[in-house]
This record gives C-alpha cells, sequence and structure tokens, in this order.
C-alpha cells in the first residue's frame, strides 16, 4: 500500500520499521476471513485490515490514539491467525506491537481499564503474589455475579471465574526412574535411559555434561504457580534422555504478559534481566537450548533478538539468547523418542497460537503424540484462537468467552478423550468450559515414557487402567 | 497528509478515474442520517467516528480511496430492507460491500454514500443435500461453503483465487469465476436463487431450488449487476458432488508463447479438463516463495492444468494433453503425488495476487480474449509494460481465456502509479481489440468504467443504463461504479 511518512517520521527507525510492514500490505482482505474477531463480530475495524488501516492512519499523522481506535486496537487477540494466511508476509505481529506502545504513551485509558491493566501487571508476573492473589480469588469467588453486572468491573470476574477452583497441583515430588518402554527397536539412535539421571543437575554438575545436552528451562511466573506438574513432568522426560537440566537462579517472567499491554519499557526489563542470567550461564559453560513448556511465553524469548535490537549493550546477546529458544516440543522432535505401541486413548490436540501462528511450531507436537501411543484428532477450526490469549480473557470477558464456546464446542465434536495443548493459558481457558481433562503435551509424553500419570487425569479409573 | 482520492497523475500517464461528486445536501444532513440508521439497525451496527470510517475508504484495488459518510452493518434482511427504504426516501447513495476483495474498486464508496456492509450477515441458513442446494446469507464466504459441506463429499464450484476471504454477495455482483470455472461454470451457472432487496426496501425472490426460473431470466441479469440493481442478502446455490479424484500437473515450458498456444490447442482438440491455469516466470518465483508448492523455478512458463475423475478417466485425459503439450516443447511434466502436494500447489496459485507483495505493489488487470489470441495478447502484453518501463507477472485462468496481467510498481512514487494504470489501460483495450472483452471476473467497478466506450457503443450503454434505471430509477446504488460519468441521463 501506499504510504504517508515525512523524511522526518522515516528517520525514526521503529517508525521506519512500520512503514516497511504497511508497504507489504496489498489490502487483499485474505487476513480477514480466519481472524477470530472479525469471524467473530463481522467488523472490518476488528479485522487485521482494518487494524492495519487504523495503525497506519495514526503513525503517518502522529496522532494520539483516540477512544474508538483503542477499542478495536484492545481487541486483536495477537493470535497472528493472519500472519499464517497472509500472502504477502505483513509482519503483524511488530506492527500491532508498536501501535500497543504507541496507545500506552499517547492515551489516557479510562480509570478502572487503567487500574485493572495496573493491577494484572503488578501480579501475574510475580509468582509470590499471584499465588496469594489466587488464594485471594478463591474467597472472593461468590462476587464475580456482582462484577458482572458492573461494565467496567467485568474484568474481575472473568478473573475470579479464571482462578483455578482447587489448590493448584502441587509438583508431583517423585522423579520416576521408570526406564522408558523399550520398543526403540527401529529408533535411529540409542535412548540413554534407565541410569537414573537426576531431575536437575548442579551448575556444577551440569559442567560435566557434554555441552550439545545441557539446556535451561524457562521457569517463567503465572504457570508455575497454576501448574507445577507441567515443568516437573518436562525435567523428569529430559532427565530420562540423559539431557542435562542446568537451574539458572533468578530468571523469571519473560515479560510477555506487560508487552501485549505496551508496556515495553518494563517488558524489556524483564527481557533483560533474563538476558544477563541466560548471558552468564552460556559464558559458564555453554547451554543448548532454552526450553519453553508456554507457548506464549517462547514466542516472546525468541523475539528478544527483536525486542532489543537498538539497545546496543544488549542487541547481541538477545539475539544468542532468541537463537536458543525452543518450545518443548520442537526439542523433544529432535530426541529420537521410540515409537509405542497404541495406547487406546484419543487426544484432541489443540494447537495454541503462539505454537502454529508465532513459531510456526506445527507438526511437531502431533508427531510426538502419535509416537508415544496417542490417537491424535485434530478439531475443526484449529486455526482460531480460544480466547485466552494471555490477559485477553481477563480485558474482553466477552468475546473471549464467545472464543472459548465455539473451541470447545469444536474439541468435543472429536470425541476425544482428553484435550492436550503446549500453553498454560489455552489450558485453563479450555479447561473452564469443558468437562474434558486438559492437560499438556508434555505431561502426556512424560507419562508415555515412564512417567506417572498427569495429575489431572490421575482422578480417573479409566486413565489410571490405561497406564 | 493521506489524500483521499487517488495519486496524482504525473508524467506520462493517463488521469485519475474521478468520483461523482458529492451531493452537498446529503453531506449537510450527516448527522441526521446517521441518527436515523442508529435506529434502524442492531447496536454496534453504524460505524460513524470519522477515523473508523477511513479502513472503509478501499478495497483490494487500493490506488483508489475515498472514506463512505457511514457505514451500516444490518444482521438480517429486514434490517437491509429498513436502510434501503430509508437512503431512498433521504436520497442518500448506497454501496454494498462483503469482505471488500475487490480488484476493480466495486466495493470503493464515495463521500455521501452509506456503505451498507454484508460481514454480518454470514450464517449458512440451509443445507439441502437432497437437492443439492444451500442457502446461505450474502456475507457467508465463498470457501466456507465448501468447507460445510465437504465430508458430505459435496462442494460450491465457482472458486476466486480470493474464496478463503470473498463472500457470496460479492460473487454474484460481478459474477465471480475462478480456475474450476473451466468446466463447472461461474457464479451465473451455479447460482439457483437470490433474496434482493430493491433500492426502496421491496423484498423479492428471485428463482429457488430449481434450475429455471419462471418469466424473464431475472436471475441472470442480478448476477454481474455490480450492486446497482438490488442489494443480495441470501441466495440459494448449487452444490456438486466431488469427484473420485482430482490431480493437478505441472507443465514446464521455455516460453510464455508456447505455453500459450498449448492451451488454446487443448481447448481445440476438445478436452476440458477442470482447469488451465498459466504462470510467467516473475508468476511462478513469487508463489513459490510464499506457498513453496515445488513449483518449477527453471522454466519460462507454467500451466496448473487438473484433471479429474476415476483414475482411468485422468489418466486418458492426461495423456491427450500431454502428447499436445509435447507439440509445443513442453519441457517438464510432474504430476503431484499426494493430496497434500495438490493443496500447496493450488495454495500458491490462489494466493498469487496478495504474495505479489512481497516485491512491489501491482494493480490486476481482468481482460478476457479468446484462446488463439493467448500468445499474440502475452507477447504484447510484455511489449506495452516494457513500454512504460515496467515489470509485468502474468497468472491467470488460461483456460477460459481470462488474463490477469500484474502491473508491478512502486505505490509511493506517483508518477509510476500513473504509469501502470496508463499501461493497464492499454493491456485491457488491447484486449478488446483482440475480440475479448474488459473483465473475465473481476466487474468493471471504478477501474474499468472508463473503459466502457472502447468496448461498447453509444446506444449499448444507453440500452444497459435504460435496465439499470428500471431498478433505480435514482442512480442511488453503487452510482460511482460500471457506466462512465458523461452521458448518464441527467
Amino acid at each position: 500500500m501506499q504510504t504517508f511518512f515525512t523524511p522526518a517520521q522515516r528517520a525514526d527507525p521503529a517508525l521506519a520499521e512500520s512503514e516497511a510492514i504497511l508497504r507489504r500490505c496489498v489490502h487483499c482482505g485474505f487476513c480477514t476471513a480466519t481472524c477470530p474477531t472479525y469471524v467473530t463480530l463481522g467488523n472490518e475495524l476488528d479485522s487485521p485490515r482494518g487494524r492495519i488501516y487504523l495503525i497506519k492512519d495514526m503513525l503517518e499523522n502522529d496522532r494520539p490514539a483516540t477512544a474508538e481506535v483503542v477499542t478495536h486496537l484492545d481487541r486483536c487477540l495477537s493470535c497472528l491467525a493472519c500472519t499464517t494466511t497472509c500472502p504477502s508476509g505483513v509482519d503483524y505481529m511488530h506492527l500491532i506491537d508498536h501501535a500497543r506502545m504507541h496507545v500506552e504513551k499517547t492515551y489516557a485509558r479510562p480509570l478502572p481499564d487503567r487500574a485493572i491493566r495496573a493491577l494484572l501487571a503488578r501480579i501475574l508476573p510475580y509468582p509470590a503474589r499471584f499465588r496469594l492473589a489466587l488464594s485471594l480469588a478463591r474467597i472472593g469467588r461468590p462476587l464475580a455475579p456482582l462484577f458482572e453486572r458492573i461494565a467496567p468491573l467485568r474484568p474481575l470476574a472473568a478473573m475470579l471465574r479464571l482462578a483455578p477452583k482447587g489448590r493448584p497441583a502441587a509438583a508431583p515430588s517423585d522423579v520416576s526412574a521408570k526406564p522408558l518402554a523399550s520398543s526403540a527397536a527401529g529408533s535411529k539412535r540409542a535412548i540413554p535411559y534407565g541410569n537414573s539421571t537426576p531431575a536437575s543437575l548442579s551448575a556444577a554438575g551440569a559442567e560435566a555434561a557434554p555441552p550439545a545436552r545441557r539446556v535451561a528451562i524457562l521457569r517463567g511466573c503465572a504457570q508455575r504457580v497454576l501448574d507445577p506438574g507441567i515443568d516437573a513432568a518436562a525435567r523428569r522426560l529430559l532427565s530420562r534422555l540423559g539431557i542435562a537440566l542446568v537451574d539458572v537462579p533468578g530468571e523469571g517472567c519473560c515479560g510477555a504478559l506487560v508487552h501485549h499491554m505496551g508496556r515495553e519499557e518494563e517488558a524489556l526489563g524483564f527481557a533483560r534481566r533474563n538476558v544477563d542470567l541466560w548471558t552468564a550461564r552460556i559464558a559458564a559453560g555453554g547451554l543448548d537450548a532454552i526450553l519453553v513448556t508456554t507457548s506464549g511465553c517462547g514466542t516472546t524469548l525468541k523475539d528478544y533478538g527483536h525486542m532489543l535490537k537498538r539497545d546496543p549493550a544488549y542487541a547481541e546477546k538477545a539475539a544468542r539468547v532468541s537463537a536458543l529458544a525452543r518450545d518443548i516440543t520442537e526439542y523433544l522432535a529432535e530426541c529420537d523418542l521410540p515409537a509405542l505401541p497404541a495406547r487406546g486413548l484419543t487426544v484432541a490436540y489443540h494447537a495454541a497460537c503462539s505454537l502454529q501462528h508465532w513459531q510456526k511450531v506445527t507438526l511437531a507436537p502431533k508427531r510426538l503424540l502419535a509416537a508415544a501411543g496417542f490417537s491424535v484428532r485434530e478439531p475443526a477450526e484449529g486455526h482460531l484462537c480460544c480466547g485466552s490469549a494471555g490477559t485477553y480473557n481477563i480485558l474482553q470477558p466477552e468475546i473471549s468467552a464467545a472464543l472459548q464456546a465455539r473451541k470447545v464446542s469444536n474439541i468435543e465434536a472429536t470425541r476425544a478423550d482428553l484435550v492436550c495443548a503446549g500453553n498454560i493459558g489455552c489450558l485453563t481457558q479450555i479447561g473452564a468450559a469443558t468437562s474434558l481433562p486438559v492437560v499438556h503435551t508434555v505431561e502426556l509424553l512424560d507419562w508415555a515414557y515412564g512417567g506417572p500419570v498427569p495429575a489431572r487425569l490421575a482422578a480417573s479409573a479409566r486413565f489410571a487402567a490405561a497406564e | 497528509m493521506s489524500n483521499a482520492t487517488s495519486h496524482a497523475a504525473e508524467g506520462p500517464g493517463c488521469a485519475p478515474i474521478a468520483f461523482l461528486p458529492p451531493r452537498p445536501d446529503v453531506l449537510a444532513r450527516r448527522d441526521e442520517i446517521m441518527a436515523a440508521l442508529t435506529e434502524l439497525v442492531s447496536a454496534g451496527g453504524v460505524v460513524r467516528a470519522p477515523l473508523a470510517l477511513k479502513p472503509f475508504e478501499t478495497d483490494a484495488f487500493v490506488a483508489y480511496r475515498q472514506p463512505p459518510l457511514a457505514v451500516v452493518l444490518p444482521q438480517t434482511t429486514a434490517e437491509v430492507s429498513a436502510v434501503l427504504a430509508y437512503c431512498h426516501s433521504a436520497r442518500v447513495p448506497v454501496v454494498a460491500r462483503g469482505a471488500g476483495t475487490s480488484l476493480s474498486g466495486g466495493a470503493i464508496p464515495q463521500a455521501d454514500a452509506v456503505v451498507l456492509g454484508l460481514s454480518r450477515m454470514n450464517r449458512i441458513l440451509e443445507i439441502d443435500l437432497e437437492n443439492r442446494t444451500a442457502r446461505v446469507e450474502a456475507g457467508v464466504t465463498n470457501l466456507s461453503i465448501s468447507e460445510k459441506v465437504a465430508a458430505q463429499g459435496f462442494f460450491y464450484a465457482p472458486d476466486p483465487s480470493s474464496q478463503l476471504a470473498c463472500t457470496i454477495g460479492g460473487n454474484i455482483a460481478m459474477n465471480s469465476g475462478g480456475a474450476h470455472c473451466l468446466k463447472y461454470g461461474v457464479t451465473t451457472n451455479n447460482l439457483l436463487g437470490v433474496t434482493l432487496v430493491l433500492i426502496d426496501g421491496t423484498v423479492v425472490t428471485l428463482g429457488g431450488k430449481h434450475l429455471d426460473a419462471g418469466g424473464y431470466d431475472l436471475l441472470g441479469l442480478v448476477c454481474g449487476a455490480e450492486g446497482q440493481l438490488g442489494v443480495v442478502t441470501e441466495a440459494v446455490v448449487r452444490l456438486i458432488a466431488r469427484p473420485e479424484g482430482a490431480r493437478p500437473v505441472l507443465f514446464g515450458f521455455d516460453s510464455s508463447e508456447e505455453a500459450g498456444a498449448c492451451v488454446a490447442d487443448i481447448i481445440a482438440a476438445g478436452i476440458i479438463p477442470v482447469a488451465i491455469e498459466f504462470m510467467d516466470r516473475p508468476a511462478i518465483a513469487i508463489c513459490e516463495a510464499f506457498a513453496k508448492a515445488g513449483y518449477p523455478l527453471d522454466v519460462a512458463a507454467l500451466l496448473i492444468v487438473e484433471v479429474e475423475g476415476a483414475e482411468a478417466e485422468m489418466a486418458a485425459m492426461l495423456a491427450e494433453i500431454v502428447t499436445i503439450a509435447r507439440r509445443h516443447g513442453v519441457r517438464t511434466v510432474r504430476e503431484s503425488q499426494s493430496a497434500t502436494e495438490a493443496a500447496l500447489i493450488w495454495k500458491g496459485r490462489k494466493s498469487a495476487f496478495g504474495a505479489t507483495g512481497r516485491i512491489a505493489d501491482y494493480i490486476c488487470m481482468d481482460g478476457t480474449v479468446p484462446l488463439s489470441q493467448l500468445p499474440y495478447v502475452l507477447k504484447r502484453t510484455g511489449e506495452i509494460c516494457a513500454g512504460f518501463g515496467l515489470e509485468v507477472a502474468n497468472v491467470f485462468h488460461a483456460g477460459d481465456g481470462n488474463m490477469h496481467p500484474l502491473i508491478l510498481f512502486n505505490a509511493n512514487d506517483p508518477a509510476e502509479a500513473a504509469k501502470a494504470e496508463a499501461a493497464g489501460n492499454e493491456i485491457l483495450k488491447l484486449c478488446v481489440e483482440a475480440g475479448g472483452c474488459l473483465t473475465g471476473e473481476h466487474g468493471v467497478g471504478l477501474e474499468k468504467r472508463d473503459l466502457m466506450r472502447f468496448q461498447y457503443s453509444e446506444a449499448e450503454l444507453a440500452q444497459q443504463m435504460a435496465v439499470r434505471a428500471a431498478f433505480d430509477p435514482l442512480w442511488l446504488l453503487n452510482p460511482s461504479k460500471v457506466f462512465p460519468l458523461e452521458g448518464r441521463p441527467a
């Protein structure tokens, strides 16, 4: 498309980058078809093409964001189904990131909105605070219907509803040293198992492991509170594969939560801290990969190089960290896990947007599940977001609920025994609306290759029997 | 800073296409019109803020832009009827819009017009497999009909490249075609009935689940009328049983002329494959970059020929086609080996226009020529663009002679943009001179309006305008389009 930026505007690298993105868009409209909000609301303004146009006009004219524009930008889930669809390769992600920063800088949100956002930004990225907030939410849950009736407080109602009903399951403490099921006959490489590799090696211990098999797992923030069992499963499985796990103390939230709210300085703060810690770890003996079990965070880690590219002190380090970031399934797909006999369980695989649209990791999870003996079913409209999208289900409860219902109905139509996905946001969102058990992909893989039955399945006699 | 209409024509170009001058009395009543519309549709159905109107200022013919007076998004035929009745009584122009994917500017508004967006009317109302029909609202996307009945082994045949996004309402307005129309016909051959709202709000139904409607073929008239006879809110379309098998085959040639001559000979031999699509070297590179379909990159021209049916039927037809292709020096023949590969081959072809955005801005022509003229028209197209110093990529429905030269240019260079438009006009005139017509499937819209006199005499235009005026005597429906502004009835 034709753009209208002045030479002075083009001198600003951020604007120049956005202009380059806009120049690629040919306004063909393909993106509208796969955009969850356009499909739900039927308004051009709630489509990627409409938002691109709103952003273009705002940036070209250096106009402060208006309430109307913010409404439509806020409705974007950042699911990036549009970038999967876009034939001309418009980098919508970095355009909407830029627009969100512009909104944050130029627009004064109404007080309740500002308060909710500040609250989320101060709680979610900090596990101790988040844990406390969840305890309070359990007490406050009866207030949800009241908040529901007052429009500006609806996000609070959504928050209360999303909080897990029981206490978060504690991570299973036993690290199973059960050997991998032994149908490895056709496997290309022998799997090191059975020699009871400790779950987590101390830094000193890690030095001894061959560098190519030394990984860190992002501990992150919300997931370790909501479901510590996921990382525990990943650690058990990797350990049994003989892969050394390196702890990087102090590492925390990747910055995605605040990044998607346009709070750029906070996001970069999280990013720099993590980059420093991992860089030190790399210097102290190498790191094969930084594994992520929450795909939403994985996307942000993979984008650190871009986020910090204009910071001379960090650009190179951040790029190195991004290059090491891998989704757990991406990494496991290269570990030659042996094929196992069918387990008689059908799994509806929900492709998290962050995995399928951002990271383009589409085949690895399904192949791993199939190799582990699960019968994989793919729900219809798999490209559509479940409505979780970070804090979206709190900030945009109505659209989120519509997408959640659509997603769950597509999932249940597969008549699968259980649901799995690679992102805690999706797990929480889908789990809140279905009676099917919802688990992380790596929990199923850990189970199949000798780990304990995932906590959410353990309650059912059916799955216990399947073990 | 951003201009409201087109780029200025500078240098060796042509005059930009003009919009009808807005009616000052309508502009002056903006608030009143907005208030009235708000009463007529469900909550959130009127877009009013000037900043929010901008994204509706254009469609996929993005060189031209004009924000509308207002946008209204009705949810039912009754709401559409109420909106049209009001606009009729208030003398406000109306531009219907589906997904805004028109390549001829069919959905581009004008300053005094209300955009009537059908995007909220996106329900599939009835699937009747016994009668092989689907009844859908106008805002349903083309592809979603086929997806809905895929499991039962059916599909809706016309498949414009934008089928993922474009709507049935827009397809009917432009009588859209697509790759597979060679065998199955275009929209008009697959449309059985419509619910049409006339400009005064009257709701009429034409046709139904049966093949022929009584009386005049009004359905045939409405299909392709570019939103000037009424607004279609529902359609009954034909569903077709999927063939047992379908296989796209890639034929690579050393020159566009050889490929073009091969197409003419295939059709002359009486062979009708499902599709014969053409791509030249630049188009192949563009599509491969997006779809990674494995198109040969070392050929000057590529034909995608799809055959379908039982295995023996496909093999027999393919053998005949290969024999003809050999006569024209075909260099590579590759059959798709799997459903995944076939899907990628079509994904690449159908994304060609958008994928062109990776390398340049473009305008897409839509002239149609007799097949025997294909080699000549292809050669001249290249010469015309070269004469303007512009690159061109050709990707089109060769089997029915429907050319789509994509003229590449830099939209931020007004002089080059004007040249691209001028080259486009030359190419379309060439198509008419070669015995063809201005538009195969994209419609006249704004883009080709001022070229209509190259194709039609004054008497022919007058007759067409008389038909149009019989439905819409005040010329309120999509008035800037199709007919040249000069010479219209007062």
